[in-house]
């Protein structure tokens, strides 16, 4: 199954003391930005400050991700340079396209580095080649959509309800899963309408990604909350693999379940929420649960 | 040890103090004479002869909008009286005009739980002549109720008061709410005084009885009103700090103490008051509720409150309008003493506590409690109720951030012990929460669940890798000032700091 990714927390690269702390808001990856939310004249100050901190800083239990310049700047060969041996996850690459996915793959094989790539969809064109663009190399173990970029290429307004999206985001869903690659929604940018971001995220939730980015750590709790299985949930898929267990032993092809028959989609969910009640600490050994 | 101006016997700090209990002093005082109406602070200083080495007593309900303890020690200044002890409960900022008459003799000591602003620096810069005596809020009435102190005038600010001298704080112009400080004031000032900018023919709604004021002094006004309690009090947006106070909930939730009848206490800062929001959606889900919340008592409370979430609030002074506004309408928001609130020799509140939720400035490896000084060791708060909570509640929360900036929390040994370790039971901070060994019954508790449960020795590792060790600072032998526990006991002392040795 893939890593966990339910909150992808984007953090300035440029900004020390938010840095130093960046992995206390249970965000399951964080972003270091080098891209949109660093000026022109601190790139360079930026890509130092990451260097030291991969150096003096061991992020805890969290994935650590750097959001490089964009293929076609001035800036994107100096951050590879800079970042392809140090001790982080993954690179992202804003505004994706075939080649500056091959082009990355290519620096980081040529050091034989273990930095996996996510792409950033954010053009009409990504959209269009994304089950190529993640089919572009191994390395590549997923998607984020970036909804704003998105936005003015189509020209259109990116509004709350987010139905300029829609068309975007089913078909980047349905190609990451084609390809069994993780794919995360766009950040909810209004960060004072906490209902919009609850209705959001359970929207994304809904139609398929595996979790959210964000732009603000206050939005970490709920996106958490909403991707993690509720405690009903959690009991029902234990249920489901407990009387399949049964079932097989016993040769039983089909069974029910609460008077309700239980086939192998319903099996295979069960045992995906299962996996991430695991993978977040939700279930010990005996399956109860202190989900907090 | 002889500390030149505190007369006291005094007993050094040892484990297990706390409980010293005295004889309380019975107020006998009924002066039920009509005319106490005096015309200026100036006559009636004449009138009562006020002379050198006196103690006058000030409550700080004002708060930082306080005009009274200026205008009286300017009055006493002009007739060169010296050597006065102020006996007051807090110092602010705006009693910044006090420096120059402790630069001049006028003032020689001073009594607080709590001071901040100009006055605590001439205190740490040597100026007082006699050291400050940092009591809690449940020690001052307990040292004037047992004689210790005694004070000879209590100037007492007072927001609305009528012709006998009968008390409201909660009406006027100036209204504060809760007046808990200014009872012991009243009750044992040899002469008491109440300052007022409404007087009133008749109040029938009293705080505080006539019987107890000897003089009525009318002025245009008591204090700045913006300044004397906030127009509301707000959670913190910090998402570290609202991190904190997630966890903090959990805690709670799985103490064992959080049941129908709990009560609970939180401070007026932003992540306190975050734990009161996140506390009022977890008793909503669980269908909780509790018997009282205490103390300082915010908007948030009052929410509570009028949600059916806690019975009743005990309020010893109010934090911000809501507050003022609910103490006036509701019955159960019940006007306490400091002395009903804190006192050990009284029947009191926090003695009843489950929860309290606290601050601090450092905690150490005992989990002793600084909330006095800075992290360089310069007088910058006092206790207030810190101790006297801790010591009541069943379970003590030191909600912090781990560091800020540079500045870690938790050091190997606090420059002042405000609150004593065995009196504090969780510290939580954004990257763990650690349970002081010796409650066993919590750490087995929250063991079965997913909280991030770590000892403080790993808490203050993490620390020390991410920031550093802050060098050590130097003091001289200059003592400045002595901390005295809510019984009496003396448990640190407060030196001027070496800042030569530094550099």
């Amino acid at each position: 199954m893939n890593r966990l990714r339910r909150s992808l927390l984007f953090i300035p690269g440029n900004s020390p003391g938010m840095l130093q702390n960046a992995d206390v808001f249970d965000a399951d990856s964080i972003i270091i930005d080098l891209e949109d939310s660093v000026s022109i004249d601190e790139k360079d100050s930026a890509r130092c400050l990451l260097k030291e901190l991969t150096n003096a800083i061991s992020y805890q239990n969290v994935e650590t991700i750097v959001r490089v310049n964009p293929f076609e700047t001035k800036y994107y060969e100096q951050d590879i340079d800079a970042i392809k041996s140090l001790g982080i996850d993954t690179i992202l690459l804003p505004k994706a396209d075939i080649q500056s996915v091959k082009d990355l793959d290519k620096r980081l094989s040529l050091v034989n580095s273990r930095i996996k790539i996510m792409v950033l969809i954010e053009t009409a064109l990504g959209v269009e080649q994304v089950f190529n663009i993640l089919n572009a190399t191994p390395r590549c173990i997923g998607l984020m959509l970036g909804g704003e970029d998105l936005c003015v290429d189509l020209m259109c307004e990116r509004s709350k309800s987010g139905e300029e999206l829609l068309y975007a985001r089913t078909r980047v869903v349905n190609a990451a899963r084609a390809l069994k690659k993780s794919v995360i929604d766009t950040p909810f940018t209004d960060t004072s309408d906490e209902e919009g971001l609850i209705n959001d995220t359970i929207f994304a939730k809904n139609i398929g990604f595996n979790g959210k980015a964000s732009i603000n750590p206050r939005q970490i709790h709920t996106i958490n909350r909403i991707f993690t299985p509720s405690i009903q949930e959690i009991k029902y898929a234990k249920r489901v693999i407990e009387a399949n267990e049964k079932a097989l032993k016993e040769g039983k092809g089909v069974f029910s379940l609460d008077g309700k028959m239980v086939d192998l989609p319903v099996i295979k969910r069960a045992e995906i929420i299962m996996a991430i009640a695991k993978n977040i600490g939700l279930v010990n050994m005996s399956g109860d649960n202190h989900g907090n | 040890m002889e500390i030149n101006g505190y007369k006291k016997e005094f007993e050094l700090y040892s484990y297990g103090h706390g409980n010293k209990k005295q004889k309380k002093v019975q107020t006998t005082k009924k002066n039920s004479s009509l005319y106490k109406i005096k015309k200026s602070v100036s006559d009636l200083l004449d009138e009562i002869n006020i002379q050198d080495g006196m103690t006058l007593s000030f409550h700080h309900h004002l708060r930082n909008g306080d005009y009274v303890l200026n205008m009286v020690i300017e009055e006493i200044a002009k007739r060169n009286i010296k050597d006065i002890c102020l006996f007051t409960s807090s110092i602010f900022p705006c009693h910044e005009p006090l420096v120059e008459h402790i630069k001049k003799g006028t003032v020689t000591q001073i009594y607080a739980a709590y001071i901040s602003g100009p006055v605590a620096n001439a205190i740490n810069n040597g100026l007082l002549q006699k050291p400050v005596i940092m009591h809690t809020h449940g020690g001052r009435p307990r040292i004037i109720e047992s004689g210790e102190v005694t004070i000879d005038v209590s100037f007492i600010a007072v927001p609305t008061c009528d012709q006998k001298g009968n008390i409201n704080g909660s009406i006027g112009k100036s209204a504060c709410g809760s007046l808990g400080y200014a009872y012991t004031d009243a009750y044992y000032g040899k002469h008491t005084v109440v300052i007022t900018d409404n007087l009133v023919d008749k109040l029938d709604e009293i705080h505080i009885e006539g019987q107890f004021i000897d003089s009525i002094i009318t002025i245009d006004s008591i204090g700045d009103a913006s300044k004397i309690v906030s127009g509301t009090t707000k959670i913190t947006q910090n998402p570290i700090g609202l991190k904190i106070a997630r966890l903090t909930t959990e805690v709670i939730k799985h103490s064992g103490y959080f049941r129908d009848g709990f009560s609970f206490q939180t401070g007026a800062g932003g992540t306190s008051l975050a734990v009161a929001d996140y506390l009022k959606a977890l008793m909503l889900q669980e269908k909780i509720k509790g018997s009282f919340a205490s103390g300082g008592i915010t908007g948030y409370l009052v929410d509570m409150h009028e949600k059916g979430l806690f019975e009743k609030l005990y309020d010893v002074q109010c934090f911000d309008l809501e507050a003022i506004r609910s103490i006036r309408e509701n019955p159960n928001h019940i006007p306490i003493s400091a002395s009903k609130y804190a006192n050990i020799n009284d029947d009191c509140i926090v003695s009843d506590l489950d929860f309290v939720i606290l601050g601090a400035t450092e905690i150490d490896l005992d989990f002793n409690v600084n909330v006095t000084t800075t992290s360089i060791g310069e007088i910058m708060g006092g206790s207030g109720g810190h101790s006297d909570t801790a010591f009541g509640a069943k379970v003590t929360i030191i909600v912090s951030q781990l560091f800020n900036a540079r500045i870690p929390v938790i050091k190997d040994k606090v420059i002042c012990k405000t609150t004593p370790g065995e009196t504090v039971d969780v510290l939580v901070t954004e990257r763990g929460i650690a349970v002081n060994p010796k409650r066993s019954d919590l750490i087995e508790k929250l063991e079965k669940t997913n909280l991030p449960l770590m000892t403080i020795e790993e808490l203050k590792n993490i620390s020390d890798q991410l920031i550093g060790v802050p060098q050590d600072i130097s003091f001289t032998n200059d003592l400045i000032g002595v901390v005295e526990y809510r019984d009496g006991t003396v448990i640190d002392f407060l030196y001027k700091r070496n800042e030569n040795e530094e550099k």
